[in-house]
């Protein structure tokens, strides 16, 4: 089974509301993405937890309807205000 | 997960300083993301058991349950879950894999 781009970023975007989110298909076949994901919500936790945190949000899709998705995760830095 | 698939993930994280639960084995892979993280730890020539998930369902449900990580390849060194692919070709790529494995007292090639 394969998941629509759009799918992915939705689900991210749903779970981690700041999350800048750059996703690619990287054989054009719906099957295998890379995902690079920066939010503040990973600001200080180990990169385990961080990607903890997305699978979290694609609601155990992981592994499953989506076979192959790198992730990348990037903290957001910058003013809090 | 049973508690004989428990036992056996504890005997093998407990047994081999560097463990990696993979798809086929080191010298035979059967997926790519398993391929990836065996061939770093050959390149840094660093000793590793290669523990083959596709032998048993029960292992290869069992290994995500355990470390609550729901893809494969995930390795373990000295009993802690270091991370899956993309997390180690990241710390591979940028050193840290190696001071991992140095301040573990783990001989590889530097």
């Amino acid at each position: 089974m394969a998941m629509d781009l759009k799918e992915i970023e939705k689900l991210i975007k749903e779970s981690i509301p700041d999350a800048v989110v750059d996703i690619q298909d990287l054989a054009g076949d719906g099957n295998h993405y890379s995902a690079i994901v920066t939010s503040s919500i990973f600001n200080g936790k180990s990169r385990i937890e961080q990607h903890k945190i997305i699978y979290a949000a694609l609601k155990g899709k992981m592994g499953n309807e989506l076979h192959a998705l790198a992730i990348k995760t990037k903290e957001k830095n910058g003013s809090k205000n | 997960m049973d508690q004989k698939t428990k036992e056996f993930i504890d005997s093998e994280i407990n047994n081999n300083e560097v463990c990696l639960f993979m798809k086929g084995t080191p010298e035979a892979p059967q997926c790519g993301f398993s391929m990836a993280v065996s061939n770093i730890l050959k390149i840094l020539e660093v000793k590793f058991k290669g523990v083959n998930v596709l032998e048993s369902n029960e292992l290869r449900q069992g290994i995500k349950e355990y470390s609550e990580w729901p893809t494969i390849p995930q390795l373990y060194i000295k009993k802690e879950f270091v991370g899956g692919c993309d997390i180690i070709k990241e710390m591979y790529e940028n050193g840290e894999l190696k001071k991992v494995l140095q301040d573990k007292n783990l001989s590889f090639k530097d």
